[in-house]
């Protein structure tokens, strides 16, 4: 085996350092290399990567906790702080729901205790047929499948129409407070237009069509998981 | 460098204005202002994106070859806005949830590959900062006016929500500038930005015309004196 000598090492690696730096002595020659060209782009590349990681690295924790923020600040919308004891962001309950009216392939549960016994769950639905793609709502219920408030946490649909149906626009989707499928029939889970309950906005009937037919929707999906849901334990 | 920096500011804030003289990065112009704050946010976060591109693409221009120069840009660009917009979303949430849609939409902004291709690869580091500082005050500039113009028209109020960009110390600046206003829904829309940017360009344009005139006077007057000397 050859052990090289320190002292040539170092010799070696100055004259190929000495080579390297002579290159950049003449940059209109250089620039004009392909292989310079192959490398300068790869090293920017790698360079724009690394400042990527790093960054997410710095920002991760700080985003989570945010976004953990938001979804409390929702939770506590939809769910009466009365009904529960515990952390309801803490253990969310996972249910595989590919195809029913959540309109998402598992739906996170999240769900109201009070003295062990499950009070009420609250879950993310998307609300199909918005006048621009899905709505994302979020859905509280109590035990007997009453709705304990709806919140619409996302949506595209235009500004001055259809967004009425933030509470920061407007009341109408406090109007969804304490209905049922038992308590409001099939016919009345409509827009007025259509023959139902629920106001649509001057201009705008497909968003308020939507979200009527989502929120029935999930509460459909609620009474087909009841069981499941309320004996859910830790 | 014979360039002065007041030339670079006149040219950002006015004469070469990306929105009003160049007519460019009319995108996320229009998506973004129907609310003076969210104007004032985007423009914000374009500028500083734009700085930080023009100063790196300077600092390297000598070593970017012109053939690869394009995608050098767009990866640089593209580093840049998803720093910005990681950034914004960790430690400015709430001005994120309002924009967070049109931070990524930066890349895209021809804007700053148009500085870095005209400007930031030719000229010096502290000049290239400057520009991009001008620049993107121009943009911010106009972004700010025709938010507050479709802002007042659309729903009577000026700087609605600018306590959440700025903090709670700007509430004051939210204001009802007309009262029971019932609201009028085209200035909300993109019709109506374009509408209203066509009225603003008109006006840049007569107010140009008229102060054209002016100096055009004062130098006839002085020139014979200039020639006497």
């Amino acid at each position: 085996m050859i052990v090289p000598n320190r002292e040539t090492l170092r010799q070696f690696a100055a004259v190929q350092w000495q080579k390297l730096r002579r290159q950049f002595d003449d940059l209109d020659a250089l620039r004009q290399r392909l292989d310079y060209q192959t490398y300068f782009l790869a090293a920017c590349a790698l360079a724009a990567s690394l400042a990527l990681g790093v960054g997410d690295l710095i920002t991760k924790g700080a985003i989570e906790r945010r976004q953990a923020e938001d979804l409390r600040a929702t939770l506590g919308q939809v769910l009466p702080e009365a009904l529960y004891d515990n952390d309801v962001l803490a253990n969310p309950q996972w249910i595989p729901s590919r195809g029913e009216e959540t309109g998402l392939d598992r739906t996170e549960i999240f769900v109201a205790r009070k003295g062990g016994e499950v009070t009420a769950v609250a879950f993310r639905m998307l609300a199909q047929g918005g006048y621009a793609g899905a709505l994302t709502l979020m859905l509280g219920v109590d035990r007997d499948g009453k709705i304990l408030g709806v919140r619409v946490i996302s949506h595209a649909e235009t500004p001055g129409l259809g967004d009425k149906v933030e509470t920061s626009k407007s009341g109408w989707i406090l109007g969804f407070d304490g209905r049922s499928l038992g308590n409001t029939p099939a016919q009345g889970w409509r827009v007025k237009k259509d023959g139902g309950d629920f106001d649509q906005f001057a201009g705008a009937t497909i968003t308020p069509r939507a979200v009527v037919k989502g929120v029935e929707g999930g509460l459909k999906f609620f009474e087909r998981h009841r069981q499941e849901l309320l004996g859910a334990t830790d | 460098m014979s360039e002065s920096l007041s030339k670079i500011a006149k040219e950002g804030l006015w004469s070469n204005n990306i929105v009003f003289s160049q007519s460019i990065a009319l995108c996320p112009l229009l998506a973004v202002t129907g609310t003076t704050a969210n104007g004032l946010g985007m423009g914000l976060a374009t500028t500083a994106v734009l700085m930080v591109c023009n100063l790196l693409i300077s600092y390297a221009r000598r070593l970017i070859p012109p053939e690869i120069r394009i995608p050098v840009f767009v990866a640089l660009i593209a580093m840049v806005v998803t720093l910005v917009d990681m950034a914004m979303n960790a430690w400015l949430h709430e001005l994120h949830k309002v924009l967070g849609l049109f931070i990524p939409l930066i890349v895209t902004n021809c804007a700053i590959l148009g500085r870095a291709e005209a400007y930031a690869s030719r000229k010096p580091p502290v000049y290239a900062l400057f520009d991009g500082l001008m620049m993107g005050l121009g943009f911010t500039l106009a972004l700010v006016v025709l938010g507050a113009a479709r802002e007042v028209t659309g729903s009577g109020t000026l700087f609605a929500n600018a306590s959440l960009l700025l903090g709670q110390g700007f509430a004051w600046l939210e204001t009802t500038v007309v009262p029971e206003y019932r609201g009028f829904l085209l200035m909300a829309l993109p019709p109506g930005g374009f509408l209203m940017l066509g009225f603003i360009l008109a006006g840049k344009r007569m107010l140009d015309k008229r102060l054209a005139r002016v100096p055009a006077g004062a130098a006839a007057l002085e020139r014979p004196l200039a020639e006497n000397l």
